[in-house]
């Protein structure tokens, strides 16, 4: 974190149109995502993590860096880091120790940040996301534990930002808190879809955080940050260009955006045959560009060395075992296996993704709904009343066990799609559960055959055309008599029976 | 190889120490001889011999993930050099030499 001027986007910054930065060059990116893993105490003390305390009302000896005080590991942290690295099909380190990052910053009151490394706890792993319908691999090159620094404030100076400042304030309460750095390896060969599945990889680690349960992934409060390094290469090279790193990108939305523009940006010097500079670049969400912030130390400048005051970790090969067996599946595994038993097309299963309709038809099938009704409801009527109302669709209004029960008065006969719609508006205004509705709203279809059959002579009296053409072999012609029983029994038939019953009575 | 006057400067550049002239050439020959020295205490150790870098032979000494109580954010803040809103207040950080 020493540092150099900041300058502004220099005025030689030349553009390239996307589409034809794609023309020519390849792109390689790369993706380190800080996680902030959610334990109640700090990575080396007893300090609480809670976010939004007062400020440096949670620090002690051992964050503060004071002469004397001596760390301690968090187990549970290095258990968070075992499992994340698990997730990510990593391989676990037998023995790995931690080191100390040396820079001078004040940030880190110790002048250094506990850090792992050239023994990570997790490396050499690879995960699968999907962007755009297409599936890439990601070869994941490792997950290592540290620790967070404090938050600056810079005071003075018209942005708010470290430009200009006059001077900073520190608060030290994030100082110390667990992190995992998960660090890929260059990303080839996605093309013009590069932005997407960066996107596509951090929403990938988000998801599978939530699931493993480590970390609260807010990445608007900075519990999941993420750097985006990319660079270019002329097409047909094997070469690697200069790459930037962009930080500062906190949202999913901003990953593909920053990364779109640094493409643009890097292919416009370079075809105007100048030298992309490495360095530190930072996303600027309001302007949607990036400017340019220091240029990159070398690693040898921290001076890393092994952290003297920590034993080293070496975890137990039959711990790491039944960890493993605590690992959710994958959300690409899990998509693919849930397509298969619903019998869904791959198109049908975007649209379900897309709606974020998944989950919620997972547990309406586990009500035990036919998966296509289950999809048929979610993303029929209630995606259009979610719509309309501007929520999302788990807030529609109506549970999965309560779309499930609605289809077995459905199945069982008790409603027919129109009464059903009407129940969902009955579920929706809380009126209770779907046969609550029902009884409350006299829905049922009427199942008192001698009404039914006296509606059908009536109709069939009233449409003798309809009759003839039935008995000239034009069955077609049993809608209109169907529609007058349907009409006089206010929609509380089913449909078939009446069919059925008119068919019976001419024939 | 012998350590170089431009090594220590860059050391120094790197832990914030300004040197004088002649504190630089004095610190390199010191320098360069404990680093002699350690060559020697490595040389005469089995080439099977697995590096340490604890004198411990202890693996995970982990503790419990349970908070204990912080220190009085007063006695925290008497630390500070300067404090404003609570803060330590520290002099802008960047524009320093590259």
């Amino acid at each position: 974190m020493t540092t150099t001027a900041l300058s502004a986007i220099s005025p030689e910054d030349a553009w390239m149109d996307y589409d034809e930065a794609m023309d020519l060059f390849d792109v390689v990116i790369g993706l380190e995502v800080h996680v902030e893993l959610n334990t109640a105490s700090k990575m080396f003390c007893s300090c609480p993590t809670d976010f939004g305390a007062e400020p440096n009302t949670q620090t002690c000896p051992v964050c503060l860096g004071l002469p004397g005080s001596l760390p301690v590991v968090n187990g549970k942290a290095v258990e968070s880091a075992i499992r994340i690295g698990l997730a990510l099909n990593c391989s676990i380190s037998p023995h790995c120790r931690f080191a100390r990052k040396n820079y001078f910053y004040p940030d880190m009151t110790k002048n250094f940040q506990t850090s792992q490394y050239d023994e990570p706890i997790c490396f050499d792993g690879e995960v699968e996301v999907e962007a755009d319908g297409e599936r890439f691999t990601i070869p994941v090159e490792r997950a290592h534990m540290e620790e967070d620094a404090g938050k600056s404030l810079h005071v003075g100076g018209a942005t708010g930002r470290i430009q200009g400042a006059e001077y900073s304030l520190m608060d030290y309460n994030r100082a110390g808190v667990p992190l995992v750095e998960i660090v890929t390896k260059p990303v080839l060969g996605t093309g013009a879809k590069a932005p997407q599945v960066a996107r596509a990889y951090v929403a990938f680690l988000r998801d599978m955080m939530r699931a493993l349960g480590v970390s609260d992934v807010r990445m608007e409060q900075g519990s999941l940050r993420c750097d985006a390094n990319v660079s270019l290469m002329p097409k047909g090279s094997t070469t690697l260009g200069t790459r930037t790193e962009t930080k500062n990108v906190n949202s999913l939305r901003s990953i593909e955006r920053a990364l779109r523009y640094e493409i643009s940006r890097q292919a416009g010097i370079l075809a105007a045959g100048g030298r992309v500079k490495q360095e530190t670049r930072h996303w600027h969400e309001d302007g949607g560009r990036t400017s340019s912030g220091r240029s990159k130390e070398q690693a040898e400048d921290y001076r890393y060395f092994p952290e003297p005051d920590l034993v080293p970790v070496a975890p137990d090969p039959a711990w790491v075992e039944r960890l493993r067996e605590t690992i959710p599946e994958s959300p690409v595994a899990r998509v693919a296996r849930l397509t298969e038993a619903w019998g869904f097309t791959e198109l049908e299963m975007r649209d379900v993704i897309g709606a974020d309709a998944l989950d919620l038809i997972e547990a309406t099938v586990e009500a035990g709904c036919s998966p296509q009704a289950a999809r048929k409801w979610w993303m029929g009527e209630l995606a259009r009343r979610a719509n309309a109302a501007d929520l999302p669709l788990a807030e529609a209004g109506m549970t999965p066990a309560q779309v499930a029960e609605l289809q077995g008065l459905v199945e069982a006969g008790t409603l027919n799609d129109k009464l059903a719609r009407q129940v969902i508006d009955g579920v929706i205004a809380g009126e209770g559960d779907p046969a609550q509705v029902v009884a409350h709203r006299g829905l049922a279809v009427v199942s008192d055959t001698g009404a039914l059959q006296a509606a059908v002579e009536r109709a069939i009296a009233a449409n003798p055309g309809a009759v003839a053409s039935i008995k000239a072999g034009r069955q077609a012609a049993a809608g209109a008599i169907i529609g007058a029983v349907m009409k006089e029994m206010r929609g509380q038939a089913d449909a078939a029976t009446v069919r059925e019953l008119v068919l019976a009575a001419v024939g | 190889m012998p350590l170089t006057p431009n090594d220590v400067a860059r050391l120094a550049d790197l832990a914030r120490i300004e040197l004088s002239d002649e504190e630089l050439a004095g610190l390199t020959g010191q320098l360069d001889l404990i680093l002699e020295s350690v060559q020697v205490v490595a040389s005469s150790v089995p080439p099977e011999t697995t590096p340490t870098s604890h004198a411990l032979s202890l693996t995970n000494v982990f503790r419990p993930d349970e908070v204990r109580p912080s220190l009085p954010v007063e006695d925290v803040l008497a630390m500070a050099p300067a404090v404003e809103d609570d803060r330590f207040r520290v002099p802008r950080i960047l524009e320093e030499a590259a």
